[in-house]
């Protein structure tokens, strides 16, 4: 591969080779030219870092440990297994490192609303919980099967005085919720700031999202030196729209020796079509403001996605990610809905951390991976959340009724 | 001349504002369309803007969310319609037909195939919602070899810098959005419209449509004043949820509606009409 500038990316318009851009109807794009240029002002600002620094240590409580996995190296008898400590986040995890930038933005602009889509419920707590510490009107919008699957989630966003509209359209999840979210905002563009939970969306959204969660990366990458004194040989994370993946592995993407590996949600299987894996199975197109690789159907149509992680369970995937796995810098895979509750079930009994549907995926993947790994070498896994949202699912799927 | 160019000459020749009615493709069912769109000529339409149904339609408000999904029923795609299209030019030569929708049906079939596909079939425009004309050019080119008008949306948003930029790219005619929100939205501000416009011609020379909450013939009287063109979605869009499963009933009563605004826009603009807004 030639060396590649990672800072160069996206261009000015927001393009990772092919991928990205801002495919938004005209009403949004002086808003969204407005957002780029606050977002490149105060990015780079001193005074703002300080102000952005200080939340995510005293508020989110950061930095969170990169926590070697002892037991589970042991046992599967290959690679040591890091586990970068996301879930032990305020919320419970990744989400908010974004949700509380994008809100000081929010301020700068000095707009009174904030919407946010949601899938598992995450970001939408993530988002409510920024929202009421500032005081800010917010709406969530969450796909009607997804406010069922995330019952709890729903309740926690409106004891944060979050307003949560369950969304009917389509096949109610989370990129209806998106569709929902995109209607709002170009209605309401004066007063209102959408955050977005994952690198997807038009430009300067999968930018913003990378650098807001890179702080991820920054950490463990310092860590796993501290810890170790070298740098780890493999990175792996899961991906739904991608931004716990990115934030892990964008401080990593010049250090050549350091394998990445996005996981995406293979459902009951990718040949079965019953999946949510577009990076392994679908092809590019334009959906949510940006080209990327999406499940669609021959006329172009997005189709109806499936995983047990109602986080992972949409159709697009943000276009670095895309453009990631064309240039070769990252491998995509996938893991079924069993695999990512064997990998569920595995962490909690072996490291006493029950992690998110999400993550197990992961988890699943490096089960498979480690032991073909040298004990003196090193995974680091994203432990992007906690599974307490998530334990009425297993639950179900294992008969029990909680 | 294109189609367009010479639909917008003759009636501004008969100083009348055209009338554009837009219908998705598809609803409620696929052997409605063709049909429907004579019967809306026959009523007076100027010009057809047909809607090529999506899955997510981000633009949209309830009322073509749901005619989306009505013709998605029948799996209602993208060659699907250029085919109504071209069954269309088979008895009408002259009225111009503009595809309205969203990109990624356009990337999935290639727009190199889009363009001659649509070129044979007699189509005259096209009008991507989520296509601003940063992401276009590509697109234009293939068009512009095709004689197919790319016709692009200016929102109340739109700074006058960028009005330059879209107005360059524009063909066929300028799209103005009247307000902030969906398609279907209600509470249209006719005199803040007429101020707009003005403004707006002083950046092209093309006619100026306008579509988003015009919801009556009182109202499509108002913006046809002020306008060249007045795009009507949502209010004969709902005529066919009342009409799923009987495309004929739902073409008389869109027939109606179109009639009605015909009437009111033509009585708006004669020499005995109030010259004020």
């Amino acid at each position: 591969m030639d060396k590649i500038d990672w800072a160069a990316f996206p261009d000015a318009r927001g393009h990772f080779g092919p991928y990205g851009g801002r495919f938004v109807s005209e009403t949004l794009m002086g808003a969204l030219d407005e957002l780029q240029q606050v977002y490149e002002q105060y990015i780079g600002d001193p005074e703002f870092m300080a102000e952005l620094d200080h939340d995510l240590k005293q508020f989110v409580g950061r930095p969170n440990p990169l926590y070697h996995a002892e037991r589970l190296s042991q046992e599967l008898g290959g690679a040591q297994i890091y586990l970068k400590r996301e879930d032990l986040n305020h919320t419970g995890a990744h989400k908010v490192n974004n949700t509380i930038g994008q809100a000081l933005l929010a301020k700068k602009l000095g707009k009174t609303r904030i919407i946010a889509e949601t899938g598992a419920g995450q970001h939408g707590v993530a988002t409510a919980t920024v929202a009421a510490r500032l005081g800010l009107e917010c709406v969530i919008y969450m796909g009607e099967e997804d406010t069922r699957r995330q019952s709890q989630n729903v309740y926690r966003m409106r004891l944060l005085g979050a307003e949560v509209v369950g969304v009917k359209s389509g096949t109610r999840t989370l990129k209806d919720a998106l569709n929902e979210a995109m209607r709002d905002w170009v209605t309401n563009v004066d007063d209102t700031f959408y955050i977005i939970g994952t690198v997807a969306g038009p430009h300067p959204y999968p930018a913003m999202v990378r650098d807001f969660q890179a702080v991820i990366g920054r950490e463990a990458r310092e860590q796993h030196l501290a810890m170790t004194g070298r740098l780890p040989d493999t990175l792996v994370a899961c991906v739904g729209g991608g931004s716990n993946a990115i934030g892990l592995f964008h401080p990593f993407l010049a250090d050549e020796s350091v394998e990445m590996i996005g996981v995406e949600a293979g459902g009951d299987g990718v040949e079965t079509g019953r999946h949510s894996a577009p990076l392994c199975a679908g092809q590019p197109g334009v959906l949510h403001g940006n080209r990327t690789y999406l499940m669609e159907d021959e006329n172009g149509q997005i189709i109806g996605t499936h995983s047990v992680s109602a986080g992972l369970d949409y159709p697009g995937v943000g276009p670095e990610h895309a453009w990631l796995k064309d240039i070769g810098r990252v491998n995509y895979v996938s893991v079924t809905d069993d695999q990512a509750l064997a990998g569920f079930h595995r962490l909690t009994r072996t490291e006493g951390i029950i992690p998110a549907l999400e993550t197990s995926h992961a988890i699943a993947h490096v089960l498979d991976l480690a032991p073909r790994m040298r004990p003196d070498q090193s995974i680091i896994i994203n432990l992007s959340g906690r599974g307490d949202k998530d334990l009425n699912t297993v639950a179900e799927r294992e008969g029990i009724t909680l | 001349m294109s189609r367009i160019e010479q639909r917008f000459a003759e009636l501004r020749e008969q100083n009348r504002a055209a009338l554009i009615p837009y219908v998705t493709a598809g609803d409620p069912e696929p052997g409605a369309t063709v049909p429907l769109m004579h019967a809306l000529v026959e009523a007076g339409a100027d010009l057809i803007e047909l809607g090529v149904p999506f899955s997510d339609p981000m633009a949209d408000g309830p009322v073509i969310q749901k005619a989306c999904e009505r013709a998605l029923r029948f799996g209602t795609g993208l060659r699907d319609v250029l085919a109504m299209v071209a069954e269309f030019r088979k008895r009408d030569t002259t009225t111009p037909v503009v595809l309205m929708g969203y990109l990624n049906p356009v990337e999935r079939m290639g727009y190199d195939t889009f363009a001659e596909t649509a070129k044979a079939a007699g189509l005259d425009g096209l009008l991507t919602v989520d296509l601003p004309p940063e992401e276009s050019e590509d697109v234009v080119d293939l068009l512009e070899q095709s004689a197919i008008d790319p016709i692009f949306l200016i929102a109340p948003t739109t700074s006058e810098a960028r009005i330059d930029h879209v107005a360059r790219a524009a063909r066929g005619f300028v799209y103005y959005v009247s307000l902030k929100g969906v398609t279907g939205s209600q509470s249209l501000d006719v005199s803040a419209l007429a101020e707009r416009l003005e403004r707006l011609r002083r950046h092209t020379g093309l006619p100026l449509g306008v579509g988003f909450g015009i919801r009556d013939a009182e109202t499509a009287a108002q913006v046809a004043r002020v306008a060249d063109a007045v795009v009507v979605g949502s209010a004969i869009v709902r005529l066919a949820e009342e009409h799923d499963g009987d495309g004929a009933g739902y073409a008389r009563a869109a027939a109606a509606v179109v009639g009605e605004m015909r009437r009111a826009m033509d009585a708006a603009r004669s020499p005995g009409a109030a010259a004020t807004v």
